[in-house]
C-alpha cells in the first residue's frame, strides 16, 4: 500500500465533508479539519477503519449514523485512498470530476463556493438508475417529477395561514404564562440566596428566599395527512404548520401518507425555495392513499418518545379516510394518547353540511380525541383559537 | 496518564496515516474491554478510541437496555480511571452539578466566631476550598489523573444546563465568583449518553465525537453471556441469544435490553431449565424478566411463544 500525497487526500476528504453537508449533515469547517487530523490516529489504509473512524467524528445523530455508511461508500468507493489512479497527478484531484456514485447525490451547485471542488456537467448518462438507491437528496431530474410545492395557492392566502398559525401559537403561550403566576408557593429554599439577602444582618435568615422550578412551555406536534382525500387542504395547511414551527421552537412535524416523515427540519430550512424542493421531497407519494394507522404506528414506535412527553399537544390534521383496519386505528389512537397531554384532531370535513364521522377510522379514534374541530377554511381555524387556548 | 488523553489534533500535512498500528489500538481497547467484561461491537470501540486519541467527548446513544452506561464503566475499569459520574434530571442546576457553597458550615463558622474576627478575615475564612462542596463536574477537573466522567441520561436535563455543561467541557475550567477560575488539572474522558427523550442541540453534538449503539447481534450477545453468566451451559447460551433476537424483531413496546437477557438466564438457571425445548411452563413463568409492560405480555401470545421458542431451540 502506498502513502497517499498529503494534498490529494485534503482535497478529497474536504470533498467528503461537502458531500456530507449537501446530505443534511450539520458539519463546519472545524470537522474538516478534524476528519484530516483522524488520519493520524487510525489507519488510513484500512477502509473499515477508515469509516468507522469518520462515522464516529461527523455523524451526530442517530438518521445520520444510520446513513453514513451508504454516504461513506458512495463517495470513497472505488477510488478511495488505496485505489487512487497512478497515472493521475495527485494536485489535480480539485478539477476532475467526482466519482460516478457520488454525481447522483449531488444538488447543482450553489452559487459560488462548492463549484471548485466538483464542476457541473459531471451527470454521467447512465450512473443515476444503475447506482441509485433511492436515497433523499436533492437533484434537479428527481424533483421535477415531483408535486411543485412552490405554486399551491395565492400568496396572500398562504400569507393568511402563516399569521393565523403564529396567533394560535400565541395563544396557547398565553395560557402557560398564566399557568406560572397561580404556581402554589415553592417548596425549596433557595439557600444561596437567602445568605446573600441576609448578609446585613450578620447572616441570621430572616428573610427566606423561595425557588421554584422554570415550568417548560407546552410542546407541540403536528401530524399532517397529505394523501389523495386531503390534497386540496394539505398544501394549505403545510404552510399553517410552517407558521407553527417558526413561532413555536418546542413544536415537531411530520407528513405522513402511506408513510410518516419527520419535516421539522425541512421547515426549518432558512431558504424558502430549498425549504419547499426539502418537502417535496419528503412527500414523495404525494396524493396517494393514505394509511393513517400505520403512520400513526410508526410515530408512537419511532418518535413518540423524544417528540413527547406530559406536556405535549398533538394535533392531527386529517380527514380520517384511511384504507386500513379500524381496531388497530384505535390501539394506536390509544397508545398516542396515552403518551400526550392532549389530542386535537383537525377534520377539514368536519366543516361540510351534513358531515359524519362515520369513516371507520375516524370513528375508532374519536374516543381518543380530546377536541375535534373543523378545519375547512382559514375561519374555521380561526375558531378553534379559543379552543386550543383552553387545552 | 493514559496513553493520549492530551493527543493534539495532527497537522494538514500529517496526511499518511499509515501507521500500521491503527487497527491494534482498536483491537486492544476492545480486548482490554472484554477483560472486564465488556464486549463493545467495532464502530463503539473505534469510538471510544478516538475519544481517547484526541480528548474529546463521546456521546452514546441508542435504546435503554443496550448497555449505554455500561460503557463508561467498563472504559473506566479497563483504563484504570476513576470513574465519576453525573446523572441529569430535570431542572439539575449549577449547584447541584458543578460546586456550591456550604451554607450551613459557614452560617457556623460566623457563628462561632462572631465576636473575635473582624468581617475581612471572616469572609477571608469561609469563602476558602473548605467550605466549597464539589459537585461531579468541578471533582471532575480537579483530578491529577484523568477520570472517566460519565455524564448520564444527558437529555432529561434542562437545555440551560445543556448550554453551560457545552461551556465546561469545551475550556475544562470553572469560575467561583469568590476564588477565582479553576483550571482543569487534567482533562477528564467525557462519555455522554442519551436515551432520546428530547433532541440535544446541535452544538453538543458538534462538540461531541458519536456512537449509536444497536442491539447486539447474536453473536455479541453470545460472547456477553459468556462473559457475564459463564454458568450457563453453550446449548442454552445459544437458544437464548436466538429468542431473544427473534422477540426484539416483535412489536413491542419495550424491547428486552442486555440486562434483561442476562436477567432470564439467571432466571433460566435459578429453574434449572437446560433447553429452552424442555420445558414450556418455565419459560411461560420466567418471561415476566423480559416483557415490562401489560400490553407487552398481552402481544406474546402461547402460540407467538411456542414459535419462537421453536426457532430458537431447533
Amino acid at each position: 500500500m502506498r502513502p497517499i500525497a498529503p494534498e490529494a487526500l485534503t482535497g478529497r476528504v474536504a470533498g467528503f465533508v461537502a458531500h456530507l453537508r449537501l446530505n443534511d449533515f450539520a458539519l463546519g469547517p472545524a470537522e474538516s479539519a478534524a476528519a484530516l487530523a483522524l488520519f493520524g490516529d487510525i489507519d488510513g489504509c484500512d477502509p473499515r477503519e477508515v469509516r468507522l473512524g469518520l462515522k464516529s467524528l461527523l455523524a451526530g445523530r442517530r438518521e445520520e449514523w444510520e446513513r453514513f455508511d451508504d454516504l461513506f461508500e458512495a463517495y470513497w468507493q472505488g477510488r478511495g485512498c488505496i485505489r487512487r489512479r497512478p497515472d493521475t497527478p495527485a494536485t489535480d484531484s480539485r478539477s476532475r470530476p467526482p466519482p460516478g456514485p457520488w454525481r447522483n447525490h449531488l444538488a447543482p451547485p450553489p452559487a459560488g463556493g462548492s463549484e471548485r471542488v466538483h464542476p457541473p456537467g459531471a451527470h454521467g448518462p447512465d450512473d443515476g438508475e444503475a447506482r441509485g438507491r433511492g436515497r433523499v437528496v436533492a437533484s434537479p431530474r428527481s424533483s421535477l417529477a415531483r408535486t411543485d410545492l412552490r405554486h399551491l395557492a395565492d400568496p396572500a392566502e398562504l400569507a393568511e395561514a402563516e399569521r393565523l398559525a403564529a396567533r394560535l401559537a400565541r395563544a396557547m403561550r398565553h395560557r402557560i404564562s398564566r399557568r406560572y403566576r397561580n404556581a402554589p408557593r415553592a417548596p425549596r429554599l433557595d439557600l444561596r440566596r437567602t445568605v446573600r439577602r441576609n448578609l446585613g444582618r450578620g447572616g441570621e435568615p430572616v428573610d427566606l428566599v423561595r425557588r421554584r422550578r422554570r415550568d417548560r412551555p407546552v410542546r407541540v406536534v403536528v401530524l399532517l395527512d397529505v394523501s389523495g382525500s386531503m390534497e386540496q387542504y394539505s398544501r394549505f395547511f403545510l404552510q399553517f404548520v410552517k407558521g407553527l414551527t417558526d413561532t413555536w421552537a418546542e413544536s415537531d412535524a411530520f407528513l405522513f401518507h402511506t408513510r410518516l416523515v419527520r419535516i421539522t427540519d425541512a421547515l426549518r430550512d432558512h431558504d424558502p425555495v430549498r425549504a419547499m424542493s426539502r418537502l417535496a421531497l419528503l412527500a414523495q407519494g404525494f396524493g396517494g392513499g393514505t394509511r393513517i394507522a400505520e403512520s400513526v404506528r410508526f410515530f408512537n414506535t419511532r418518535y413518540a418518545k423524544a417528540a413527547l412527553d406530559s406536556r405535549s399537544v398533538v394535533m392531527i390534521l386529517s380527514d380520517g379516510y384511511d384504507t386500513g383496519d379500524a381496531s388497530a386505528m384505535s390501539r394506536e389512537m390509544q397508545r398516542l394518547r396515552r403518551r400526550a397531554r392532549r389530542v386535537v384532531w383537525l377534520n377539514p370535513l368536519l366543516g361540510w353540511r351534513g358531515y359524519e364521522p362515520v369513516a371507520r377510522a375516524m370513528a375508532a379514534a374519536l374516543p381518543f380525541v380530546d377536541c375535534f374541530a373543523p378545519a375547512h377554511t382559514l375561519e374555521a381555524l380561526a375558531a378553534i383559537e379559543g379552543e386550543l387556548a383552553r387545552l | 496518564m493514559e496513553d493520549g488523553g492530551a493527543a493534539r489534533p495532527h497537522g494538514l500535512t500529517d496526511g499518511d496515516g499509515s501507521t500500521p498500528g491503527g487497527t491494534l489500538k482498536v483491537e486492544a481497547l476492545k480486548s482490554r474491554l472484554a477483560s472486564v467484561g465488556y464486549i463493545a461491537d467495532d464502530a463503539l470501540a473505534m469510538a471510544l478510541h478516538l475519544a481517547l486519541r484526541l480528548g474529546r467527548p463521546l456521546l452514546v446513544e441508542g435504546e435503554a437496555g443496550v448497555g449505554k452506561t455500561e460503557v463508561a464503566k467498563a472504559f473506566a475499569t479497563a483504563t484504570g480511571a476513576r470513574l465519576i459520574r453525573l446523572q441529569c434530571y430535570e431542572g439539575l442546576d449549577a449547584a447541584a452539578a458543578i460546586y456550591e457553597w456550604n451554607y450551613q458550615r459557614q452560617l457556623l463558622a460566623i457563628k462561632a466566631r462572631e465576636d473575635d474576627e473582624g468581617a475581612d478575615e471572616t469572609e477571608e475564612r469561609i469563602f476558602s476550598e473548605r467550605y466549597l462542596l464539589r459537585r461531579p463536574l468541578l471533582e471532575a477537573i480537579t483530578q491529577d489523573e484523568a477520570p472517566v466522567l460519565l455524564i448520564d441520561e444527558i437529555d432529561r436535563a434542562d437545555e440551560e444546563f445543556e448550554a453551560y455543561l457545552l461551556e465546561v467541557l469545551s475550556d475544562f475550567q470553572v469560575s467561583v465568583p469568590e476564588l477565582g477560575t479553576i483550571r482543569a488539572k487534567s482533562v477528564p474522558h467525557v462519555i455522554l449518553t442519551a436515551n432520546r427523550t428530547r433532541d440535544l442541540s446541535d452544538a453538543l453534538r458538534r462538540r461531541c465525537l458519536y456512537a449509536w449503539v444497536e442491539f447486539p447481534d447474536p453473536e455479541r450477545e453470545l460472547a456477553i453471556l459468556r462473559a457475564r453468566v459463564p454458568g450457563a451451559g453453550e446449548r442454552l447460551a445459544s437458544q437464548v441469544v436466538r429468542f431473544i433476537d427473534a422477540l426484539r424483531r416483535e412489536d413491542l413496546e419495550k424491547k428486552p435490553g442486555i440486562a434483561e437477557t442476562l436477567d432470564w438466564v439467571a432466571a433460566l438457571l435459578d429453574l434449572e431449565v437446560e433447553s429452552l425445548a424442555g420445558d414450556p411452563g418455565a419459560i411461560r413463568a420466567s418471561l415476566v424478566c423480559l416483557l415490562k409492560t401489560e400490553s407487552d405480555r398481552a402481544a406474546i401470545t402461547p402460540e407467538v411463544l411456542t414459535r419462537i421458542t421453536d426457532r430458537a431451540a431447533a
